[in-house]
């Protein structure tokens, strides 16, 4: 039988606030355990929390971005269960009446455009982390670390609209490209940043009817995203194949071992005996904020991506690229203020410095080729000073030191020979040297004409210019 | 020195301020002689669960070197007042119990936000009182250090579950108290005491500190010897909280400037809900006879329906309990008091110290609660316990557009004696049902004393207001006590059979 596999996403987003979400301690990561925690985020007896606004405007800005309704009032709710990462024994969380609801984004996955429901969004607490391999663990016991303890997230739950893992992973990339465009997430996979849970089952094609999920947890990368759908794709198949049924439970996927395993079933799910917080009163937000805000979001990806389309006239694909980063985005449109060779600029984007900087292991914002360096490189190559294949061992030296293009040139004397005189002794030198090749090339081989070519770049260490040196040869032969 | 007709340690707040005021006492005099008091009485009344002696005496000491650098009218009212806490209100540096096993040696970090004001105002913290255990009670006697006993007969409780603020103050061995008030805590045992005690609206105190029992219904409030003082300490107390998102932000008003002698004009509703089944005969007479005190006083009766009283009780168990499962979640054993050494794994060990930790009241309420938030009884019980309450709430709303105030009794019955009913929780649960309400309304309620029973027992009366009405019920409540003097003897601190 052939299935169509349905996945529901939810991804956890930790909001770059300075502060924890109801305590003023720092929410950053990185630093040594239990060094951020305060009687608050600690759950002490007797203390209250203290909703953080900004929290509530990152949340907003995420919740406007992703086309979501923000409800008029709202209001935040315990989740209770015993853990003992978690203080207070339950965590504050939304349940009914969440911050945001019925919202989209669109991916675009083998040129199909799709739209994917946003059920919603809401704001909740994290909880701290236990630390069982850590260094300074010496003994067979787990250290429990609370400075995560009441970092603000945010939960968004899609609806069961993606149909491969393909899909799944285009979601989760569209989404954090979209927070990290906001500034409200640094979309960090592997630090926990951005973590994502998945709904997966599986359904015989045409069936309109929702079959028997499995949730999976600890997806916290591109790659395991998509590699543990597939897994599970294929292992909810086999089961159906096999005449039995799908289980439903929570799987944990196992990157060292390439698998999902069972969790706890559906028996043993927490009941979480969700209420409404007593100690935070609804909230409710005041369409004026919603506008203030709205106005102040950032030119989403991709209404940048037409823009760039329209604007410098590059294909589609460049403007993807380019816009996958608000900072690369700049970084092109920094250099497109100094030339129209627009579809130029963006292969030099794309290619070279993206390179680069992942060779480096750099970012755009410490890039030491900025947008006016590039652009002395590109009119070198335009004004016919430097080959474009010169330019690119310019572009690395820049890249190494920093130095502009002129200066590379200079000192490692790298000026194109576009001297007719000069060129045409070269090229009777070497026409005289390889009788051979000049019968070959009259007799109509055209790989001799090249390596004709190769013989004078050579000579000339790549410096002559290919055109004159094209033009000289036909006319000698 | 003027010579006085009272010892210290019998004093008001009010009459301890006019002779700090004059010089004529310093504030480690009245902090000894309530030391002394405690010391002499306490063992009788086991009203305490800490006292803080040296603490107290070198906060004195600072206290007075404060005040002779402060004019006579720089003095804040409670500058030098030694002022008992109830053991589930945080105190920086001072063990905070709850008079749970599972709390056991807590000493907190922080100040509850009630008691930072009252340090700001120059107010001694001179111990913590006893309570049931986490304020789940109406006796004191599910305290893990044992009941505490009632001034007026030591066989009797002093109520609950603020009955050692309750009667430390009946028994001169505080000049004010704190407690806290979730279903009548503070109300019932000042009823029992024969002391004035008020919850105030929900939202008027900070509860920034106070261990959570139930969250939407905990509210604070002073515990006094008179009407004036009780103006006074809540004055003390009121505001805005910027750590608690539940307090209010609105004007807290000069209460003490609402104490007149004159009630003209009053409207005073009666629920006729509140006296039938079930009420003692001498509360109800002597309950109707303060209704004519009132009258005299130029007030008018009315009589008012709160139809959904009969829901109260039971509404308020769900609630409560459903809250307090929550709240109470973290006494697993691993941060404070009580832990089973011997375990198998971390959920056997937060069983084993949960068994052991809490005692059988808590432990009800924590199965209760847990019961009605479960998935597939949430609907049945906890929701439809919330609609109740608003209906509980329009009852009050109603009424209020057309009277003042509400009298009622505070209680159904006076004192019982310990152990009476301390293994009937449904008839202990009953007890509550006069006080209840006001709890689950968020509204302003106050009891004093009216009168004594045939076994000499005191009865109070309770008086309600709208939301941020407080003043409404400490002016009648001051008008009544101005003309209505029962203050007979003090009471003997011993049994019935030895008087």
């Amino acid at each position: 039988m052939k299935y169509e596999t349905v996945i529901g996403l939810e991804v956890h987003a930790q909001l770059l606030t300075n502060s924890k979400i109801f305590c003023g301690c720092s929410a950053k990561f990185g630093n040594p355990p239990n060094s951020q925690t305060c009687p608050v985020c600690m759950g002490y007896p007797g203390v209250l929390p203290v909703l953080n606004e900004k929290v509530l405007e990152y949340a907003i800005k995420a919740s406007l971005a992703t086309n979501c309704h923000i409800n008029e009032e709202s209001r935040f709710a315990r989740k209770n269960y015993f853990y003992p990462d978690l203080p207070k024994s339950y965590q504050i969380s939304q349940y009914e009446a969440p911050l945001a609801e019925k919202g989209f984004i669109e991916i675009t996955v083998n040129e199909e455009r799709k739209k994917i429901e946003i059920t919603r969004i809401h704001l909740e607490e994290d909880a701290g982390k236990l630390v069982h391999t850590e260094g300074y663990v010496t003994s067979n016991k787990s250290f429990a670390d609370f400075n995560r303890t009441g970092v603000p997230l945010i939960e968004i739950v899609s609806e069961p609209d993606l149909r491969s893992s393909q899909e799944a992973r285009e979601y989760v990339r569209k989404l954090r490209t979209i927070l990290q465009y906001l500034e409200v997430c640094d979309g960090n996979m592997e630090e926990g940043s951005l973590r994502c849970d998945a709904n997966i089952s599986l359904r015989p094609v045409g069936s309109k009817i929702l079959g028997t999920k499995t949730e999976l947890k600890n997806l916290n990368s591109f790659r395991f995203i998509q590699k543990a759908l597939e897994y599970e794709i294929n292992r909810q198949c086999m089961v159906l194949e096999a005449g039995e049924k799908v289980i439903q439970e929570t799987r944990l996927w196992d990157p060292d071992q390439n698998r999902t395993f069972s969790m706890r079933t559906k028996e043993e799910a927490h009941d979480y005996r969700y209420f409404p917080d007593p100690d935070l009163v609804p909230f409710s937000i005041e369409s004026e904020m919603i506008h203030q805000i709205k106005a102040g979001l950032p030119e989403l990806p991709e209404i940048k991506i037409e823009r760039f389309i329209r604007e410098y006239e590059i294909p589609r694909y460049d403007a993807e690229i380019l816009a996958s980063s608000r900072e690369l985005a700049d970084y092109f449109e920094a250099c497109a203020g100094f030339s129209s060779h627009y579809k130029m600029i963006g292969n030099w984007i794309m290619g070279e410095l993206i390179r680069e900087l992942r060779n480096h292991n750099r970012t755009v914002a410490n890039c030491p080729v900025t947008p006016e360096i590039l652009m002395g490189l590109l009119k070198m190559i335009d004004e016919g000073i430097i080959s474009g294949k010169i330019a690119k061992y310019v572009f690395e030296e820049m890249f190494k030191t920093g130095k502009s293009a002129e200066q590379i040139v200079k000192e490692k004397n790298l000026i194109q020979i576009s001297d007719q005189k000069e060129l045409e002794e070269i090229i009777d030198k070497i026409v005289a040297e390889n009788p051979k090749v000049i019968e070959d090339v009259l007799s109509g081989k055209k790989k001799a004409m090249g390596f004709l070519v190769g013989k004078v770049m050579k000579a000339t260490s790549g410096k002559a210019n290919p055109g004159i040196v094209n033009q000289i040869l036909k006319k000698k032969l | 020195m003027q010579k006085l007709k009272k010892k210290l340690y019998q004093l008001s707040i009010t009459e301890i301020s006019e002779l700090i005021k004059k010089n004529q006492v310093s504030s480690v005099d009245i902090v000894n002689s309530v030391l002394n008091r405690i010391e002499e009485v306490d063992s009788s009344i086991h009203g305490y669960i800490t006292v803080d002696k040296e603490r107290a005496l070198e906060r004195a000491q600072e206290i007075d070197r404060l005040i002779v650098k402060l004019s006579p009218d720089e003095r804040p009212p409670l500058i030098g007042v030694p002022i008992a806490v109830k053991d589930n209100i945080c105190t920086k540096g001072l063990k905070t119990t709850c008079a749970s096993r599972s709390l056991g040696e807590f000493i907190p970090p922080y100040n509850a936000t009630v008691i930072q004001k009252l340090l700001d105002q120059g107010a001694v913290i001179i111990g913590k009182t006893n309570l049931d255990e986490f304020a789940m009670g109406s006796s004191t006697e599910t305290s893990c250090f044992g009941p505490s006993r009632n001034p007026w007969n030591t066989d009797y409780t002093p109520g609950g579950s603020s009955g050692g603020s309750a009667s430390v103050i009946a028994a001169d061995e505080a000049i004010c108290a704190v407690g806290s008030d979730t279903g009548g805590s503070i109300r019932q045992p000042a009823s029992f005491c024969g002391v004035v005690g008020l919850k105030p609206t929900y939202g008027r105190v900070s509860r920034f500190g106070l261990v959570a029992f139930a969250s939407s219904l905990d509210q604070i409030g002073p515990l006094t010897k008179n009407v004036t003082d009780c103006a006074l300490l809540l004055q003390a107390i009121s505001g805005h909280d910027v750590k608690d998102s539940t307090s209010f932000n609105i004007q807290v008003p000069d209460y003490r400037g609402y104490l007149l002698n004159d009630l003209k004009g009053l409207k005073i509703g009666v629920p006729h809900e509140y006296f039938g089944e079930g009420l003692d005969e001498g509360v109800e007479e002597k309950v109707q006879q303060s209704l004519s005190f009132f009258q005299n006083l130029g007030a008018e009766i009315e009589k008012v329906n709160l139809p959904h009283t009969e829901y109260a009780v039971a509404t308020y168990y769900i609630l409560a309990t459903a809250e307090a499962s929550s709240n109470l979640a973290r006494y697993d054993g691993v941060r404070y008091g009580f832990r089973e050494e011997e375990f198998n794994d971390l959920i056997d060990m937060y069983e084993k110290s949960k068994q052991k930790g809490f005692g059988a009241e808590v432990k009800r309420r924590i199965m209760l609660g847990t019961y009605v938030l479960s998935s597939g009884y949430y609907d049945a019980y906890y929701l439809k316990a919330q609609k109740v309450r608003t209906l509980i709430k329009k009852d009050f709303e109603k009424a209020f557009q057309k009277i003042d105030i509400l009298l009622t009794p505070t209680t159904p019955i006076p004192a019982f004696k310990i152990g009476e009913k301390i293994n009937d929780p449904l008839q202990m649960y009953l007890l509550d049902i006069f006080t209840i309400s006001a709890n689950l309304a968020g509204i302003p309620a106050i009891s004093i004393p009216c009168g004594f029973s045939g076994k000499g027992l005191p009865i109070g009366l309770q008086l309600l207001a709208d939301h941020f009405q407080e003043e409404k019920i400490l002016q009648a409540a001051y008008a009544f006590e101005q003309n209505f003097d029962i203050q007979k003897d003090r009471p003997p601190l011993n049994r019935s059979e030895n008087h």
